[in-house]
């Protein structure tokens, strides 16, 4: 002991050695921590009144959309990079036919609901009734598409995925029943009324904001505990290194499948919300660029970490929307929107891999790797 | 379901069949030839095309040409080909370049993992094709009638056209070229070294990053080529051309074995014929899907491809 070299006496370890920001929240008492989270969900529920805060309000609301409408817009995209997150980011799948299951949520909803469907003279049900069918169909095309296909390598499955996007978009497209771009007209909105009026109306999206504000508190809480079971250690296994974990016993393709299937859900709730506000769906809506897009925010925020995927779902939704209106060399910036997440995507992957939140073990995991490069 | 049309026009959709078949084999060059050294899908290689069938245009728009002018005389026509060509393949070969260096080159550097690769191409494909499409305003673009497509063999009720014998020629052309310089040049030796082993071939002094520089330029010029070859057969071209081309063509190198050079050319020619087939079966606007459905099935009863997935082994 005492002929060892005594490391000097270290001086107070800084904030950021202790974790920054997070280690002092994870040192907290839980009422504490509680407390946070609770504030941090009652301003999410006052967004809709930000534009009347002095000064900076009317910087934060969009200008060529209402601000309620692009904070649902907002709603259901933070739901959609929730669910991929749980793909992408825990189990480590390149899911890019995402919008796929968005797709069959809305048109779930859509076919059972609206009077333009060939089923609504057999149903003819309210949107609640056709919510949970909509999203067991959504979860069982998940496992439609995950059974043949998790047996591919990484890339395949990112081709295959973005193939059955691609063939869901072409059926709805070239179908009758789908009724392709002529879409569904009066999906019915989310029931219930107050003071004789609809809570859902027409006019106002706070009420939906309100709602997918619900969802998206209710889909945190069920993925954090579902990650923080045996079923999120086991997609942290697979996704560090899936033959070891095969190895160790973990059932890799179970798993997997249930990675999908909860990715799937969680896209299924975002149609379902969107068809109810929308009241109007066609096939146009689900085009690759919306997958490909979601998939930049969960990068773009962090992959594998929750705060990581709701900020960039929330950004993928909230830059465009606030563009729009704005005109550069008469062009619209809205257009821009594609090609500037394009440019980003490649800008975070190069400059930040980890993310603008990442996740603790994912970015340590990416600076292993660094440290076992070959040199060129 | 058509089955009797589908009789009745078997020769015409074979023979178109084939010719879009080449065009998708040239354009499948890129994918395998990136694959097999690197082992990675260059997802941004349909906008490496999409370029080339606008660099052609342009050019043609240099002299005058649109939709609307008429057709040239042969000395013209020849001239206009060729430059066409030229610009197409430097244009698709600098975007192919530019696109290793920004998007790949940095990565590699910090041996980022494969999915990164993915992510930062989807970026660049993205990128470039918005791009296109906002300069465009998102309207298709007339190709001007550089050649007159004129039947030359007529066989029971089959035209074939001056137009589809040039396309098939030229692929033809094209992958024996290809096939040659990566068989028998010192550099195509370099090429099929580093696809064996990089490690291994960079120890034995070969410039690793001038191999992949040089396979990605390879990939962009027979994209070059497939593009003016697209916008002839075609006659419009528009931003999103490149991205569902660019599935076909994905589709046909993993049918002929990713990584395999004469795979490509052999499942480019079945894609594009199953695929008129398809359309005659079900109507043309399954042609697509129809790729899709075939591309899943391979991948799941023979995910290596009808000649096996190797640039290093397979003698390219």
């Amino acid at each position: 002991m005492s002929d060892t070299a005594v490391a000097p006496a270290k001086e107070k370890a800084t904030f950021r050695e202790n974790g920054g920001v997070r280690g002092w929240f994870g040192r907290q008492p839980a009422w504490v921590r509680w407390a946070v989270m609770l504030l941090f969900a009652v301003l999410a529920f006052l967004l809709p009144y930000a534009g009347d805060i002095p000064v900076i309000g009317p910087q934060i609301t969009t200008e060529g959309i209402d601000w309620p409408s692009a904070l649902f817009n907002m709603s259901y995209y933070v739901l959609l990079a929730l669910g991929l997150n749980v793909v992408v980011g825990y189990a480590g799948l390149l899911d890019l036919g995402y919008v796929g299951f968005f797709a069959i949520g809305a048109y779930g909803t859509a076919l059972l609901t609206s009077p333009d469907s060939v089923l609504y003279s057999h149903t003819g049900w309210a949107w609640l009734g056709a919510a949970p069918v909509a999203l067991a169909a959504t979860m069982l095309a998940g496992l439609i598409l995950g059974y043949p296909t998790l047996r591919l390598r990484g890339d395949y499955l990112a081709i295959v995925t973005l193939g059955f996007a691609e063939i869901i978009r072409i059926v709805a497209t070239n179908t009758t029943t789908f009724r392709g771009d002529r879409g569904f007209t009066n999906v019915p909105h989310p029931p219930g009324s107050s003071g004789g009026k609809p809570i859902f109306g027409v006019t106002d999206a706070t009420p939906y904001f309100w709602l997918g504000l619900v969802v998206i508190i209710l889909v945190i809480f069920g993925v954090r505990n579902l990650d923080r079971s045996r079923v999120g250690r086991s997609w942290l296994a697979i996704r560090e290194d899936e033959e070891a974990a095969e190895i160790m016993g973990v059932r890799t393709t179970k798993f997997k499948l249930w990675a999908f299937s909860v990715g799937a859900f969680i896209g299924g709730l975002g149609g379902v919300l969107f068809a109810g506000e929308q009241g109007f769906i066609n096939s146009s809506t689900f085009v690759l660029q919306f997958s490909i897009l979601v998939l930049a925010g969960v990068v773009m925020g962090g992959s594998g970490n929750m705060a990581g995927a709701i900020l960039g779902g929330a950004l993928i939704s909230y830059i465009p929307d606030r563009l729009r209106g704005i005109s550069l060399g008469g062009t619209d910036l809205y257009e821009y929107r594609f090609a500037m997440f394009g440019a980003v995507i490649i800008a975070i992957m190069i400059v930040r891999p980890q993310g603008l939140i990442p996740s603790r073990r994912r970015a340590m995991e990416l600076k292993d790797r660094e440290k076992e490069v070959a040199p060129l | 379901m058509n089955f009797s049309g589908l009789i009745n026009e078997f020769g015409p959709l074979t023979v178109a069949g084939l010719a879009q078949g080449a065009i998708i084999a040239l354009f499948a060059l890129g994918y395998t030839l990136v694959y097999g050294v690197l082992r990675l899908i260059n997802f941004a290689h349909s906008e490496v095309f999409l370029v080339g069938t606008y660099a052609c245009l342009i050019a043609w728009g240099w002299f005058g040409l649109d939709q609307n002018s008429a057709a040239p005389d042969l000395g013209a026509m020849l001239g206009y080909m060729a430059l066409g060509l030229v610009v197409a393949i430097v244009a698709s070969g600098l975007v192919a370049l530019l696109v290793e260096l920004v998007a790949y080159r940095p990565l590699r550097r910090r041996n980022a993992p494969p999915l990164a690769f993915l992510i930062t191409a989807i970026g660049a494909s993205l990128a470039i094709s918005e791009t296109v499409g906002v300069l465009t305003h998102r309207v298709q673009r007339g190709v001007p009638p550089i050649i007159q497509a004129k039947t030359v063999i007529t066989i029971g009720n089959t035209h074939i056209t001056n137009l589809q014998i040039l396309i098939v020629v030229l692929a033809l052309v094209m992958m024996f070229v290809l096939d040659r310089f990566i068989n028998g040049s010192r550099l195509g030796r370099g090429i099929r070294a580093v696809a064996q082993s990089p490690d291994s071939a960079a120890l034995m002094g070969v410039n690793k990053s001038r191999v992949i520089s040089l396979v990605f330029l390879l990939g962009g010029l027979m994209a070059g080529i497939a593009a003016v070859m697209y916008d002839l057969k075609i006659g419009v071209t528009k931003y999103d051309a490149g991205f569902l081309l660019g599935i076909d063509a994905f589709t046909a190198a993993v049918l002929g074995g990713i990584g395999n050079l004469r795979g490509a050319l052999v499942g480019g020619l079945l894609l594009g014929v199953l695929q008129n087939y398809a359309a005659g079966l079900f109507g043309s606007s399954w042609l697509h899907g129809a790729a899709f459905v075939l591309l899943v099935l391979i991948l799941m009863f023979r995910p290596t491809g009808l000649l096996g997935e190797s640039l290093g082994r397979a003698r390219a």
